[in-house]
């Protein structure tokens, strides 16, 4: 079991500093999870650290592809906003 | 060149700084300070409105993580056209941003502040902040060392800020209550977990407070930034001033919110109305009567080169900066020499101020005049005065000199007016001593005096003047230098002759 992040990533480190398990590396173009490290911080945390600090909304995914936070779900722009703005995506 | 104080739309980007002395829309705010205070920012663009057309400051962008959610922020922060808070084009690890100092400093000698400001919270970013100060200081000890943060992380790093000489910290503190921080911080990163509303924001106030206070105990200046948002926090950011004052803040910069739906914040999307001009200078003076208010913030880019108002980054560039060979022990000599005849023409220029002296006679000479005053006023009575602001009033106008300090004899309500209280002879040596240390000073300006130190005052030369109470304090010297240049005592005695 492993995170992965997607390209709504902004390259911001938040992710990198709280891992406790160093399993985010940078890359080209924007950071990636070493799924072999990854634990999803079981045993560590009560939730995965880089999903709790992540500012960017679809930037992280469990392995079933589903968002660990969603449209809507840090900035509280409405989903009608982010629509119109095209800041919207159904899946990664 | 003139440029907008503080204004609301985009700072500057061009053009060469702030030109005009007076620039700003009151006198130095600054001007009263405590002399080791003034001492510490009297180079400092961002803390003294004065320094800030002299010496230039920049910004590495070495800290890009942030630790909590502002609604007037956006994290895809790299945009090269926009000039705000937490925009960056190029982030620097700690040995490209010491490389580009060095760089910066050596080829723009008025450089004298180096802080790191972002594009995300310094703090939230401990290694490569600390690291970036820790070779800095070493290698650069000419260098002034700030940082700037949202507060969250704080008190955790307050030892290790004394430690590395950072000695400038600005905090942005937009609330002070959380039911108004949930309308502002949707969310925070704490003890490893998000959290979100009215909780998130009481924890980051909390901690806010907390490290401002750490920080004036161990006597580290320390600057509070607020956002103005119309509708969300305009009101209880006078409340915000005086609490942080009480806290021992020394400054408070307000600054507008900058919300525009392309920026893709929550506020710009979701058309939270900027503060006019007039909404934020009416908020300043408000904020005024409790603390210093700063008003000359060009709310740069967190990688922002040069004086404020202008933006030198693109000289410096990663790519630009490798070919350039800096030999720093040299620029040092360079830089000291540049920042010497700075401070020597900002002494010589000092408070100089209007009002211009219309009506008075050429060839008049100069008086000194002691004054009670605070926050720019005659306020002070006499007997309560802890130090009196020496200024000199000529043809040329009204100009600060040097503060004095005295030693307060009057012992409160009880003796107030008389210095009559139980120890005759030591309220009497007192006193006397307090007049000798107005020596030069031909008068008094207080808001109130006593009868006993007025006929002293008399007898030692000095006129006592309590009518102009509450009044400018260089308004009231120059009425009063117009009073005496009337009786024609201001002339030599030959052109006094001359003219009668």
């Amino acid at each position: 079991m492993a995170l992965q992040i997607t390209q709504s990533c902004v390259n911001c480190w938040a992710c990198v500093d709280v891992c406790p398990n160093d399993a985010i590396y940078q890359d080209t173009p924007h950071f990636l999870i070493d799924d072999g490290k990854c634990t999803e911080c079981l045993g560590d945390h009560s939730v995965p650290q880089c999903a709790a600090i992540c500012p960017i909304e679809m930037a992280i995914v469990d392995e079933l592809g589903e968002f660990l936070n969603p449209p809507g779900s840090l900035t509280g722009i409405p989903i009608e906003k982010l629509k119109e703005f095209g800041l919207w995506r159904e899946a990664a | 060149m003139e440029l907008p104080v503080i204004s609301n739309t985009a700072p500057a980007a061009e053009g060469g700084g702030c030109s005009s002395s007076g620039c700003g829309t009151a006198p130095d705010a600054l001007g009263h300070l405590p002399d080791h205070i003034r001492a510490k920012v009297q180079d400092h663009p961002c803390y003294s409105e004065e320094a800030h057309h002299y010496f230039a400051r920049m910004h590495v962008a070495v800290a890009p993580a942030c630790n909590i959610q502002c609604n007037y922020c956006n994290r895809k922060y790299d945009c090269s056209n926009e000039s705000r808070p937490g925009v960056v084009s190029e982030l620097l690890t700690p040995d490209q941003a010491i490389k580009k100092v060095l760089a910066v400093a050596a080829e723009i000698p008025q450089m004298t502040v180096l802080g790191i400001a972002g594009p995300g919270d310094p703090l939230a970013n401990p290694g490569r902040t600390f690291e970036t100060f820790e070779q800095l200081s070493a290698r650069a000890p000419d260098i002034k060392l700030c940082v700037s943060t949202n507060g969250l992380n704080l008190p955790q790093y307050v030892d290790r800020i004394a430690q590395h000489n950072i000695d400038h910290v600005t905090i942005t503190i937009n609330c002070v209550d959380p039911e108004v921080g949930a309308k502002i911080y949707p969310w925070i990163y704490w003890e490893n977990k998000r959290i979100t509303g009215v909780e998130g924001a009481r924890i980051l106030i909390e901690q806010q407070q907390l490290g401002l206070q750490m920080l004036t105990d161990r006597g580290i200046l320390v600057k509070v930034n607020s956002v103005l948002i119309p509708g969300v926090n305009d009101e209880h950011l006078k409340e915000v001033s005086k609490i942080v004052k009480a806290k021992g803040a020394f400054l408070h910069n307000v600054m507008p919110l900058i919300a525009e739906p392309e920026h893709g914040t929550y506020y710009g999307i979701m058309e939270q109305p900027e503060p006019t001009p007039e909404m934020l200078q009416d908020l300043q003076d408000a904020c005024a009567g409790d603390m210093a208010m700063m008003r000359h913030c060009r709310q740069c880019r967190a990688d922002a080169v040069g004086l404020l108002g202008e933006d030198r980054g693109d000289e410096f560039t990663l790519d630009k900066i490798d070919v350039m060979d800096v030999d720093y022990e040299a620029a040092m000599v360079r830089r000291k020499v540049v920042h010497d005849e700075i401070i020597e023409k900002l002494d010589a220029k000092r408070g100089i101020v209007k009002p211009k002296a219309v009506g008075i006679p050429e060839g008049s000479r100069p008086v000194l005049m002691a004054v009670a005053g605070k926050n720019g006023v005659v306020a002070e009575h006499f007997g309560h005065a802890k130090e009196f602001l020496i200024y000199e009033a000529s043809p040329e106008g009204v100009r600060f000199i040097s503060h004095r300090k005295t030693e307060l004899y009057c012992g409160g309500m009880d003796s107030c007016g008389d210095g009559d209280v139980v120890d005759e002879g030591a309220t009497e040596s007192l006193l006397d001593r307090n007049i000798r240390v107005l020596e030069g000073c031909e008068v008094v300006l207080c808001s109130k005096i006593g009868y006993e130190p007025w006929g002293k005052l008399e007898a030692a030369g000095i006129a006592p003047n309590g009518e102009h109470a509450m009044e400018p304090v260089e308004d009231a010297v120059m009425a009063v230098y117009k009073e005496i240049a009337a009786t024609g005592k201001l002339l030599p005695a030959a052109e006094t002759l001359k003219v009668a």
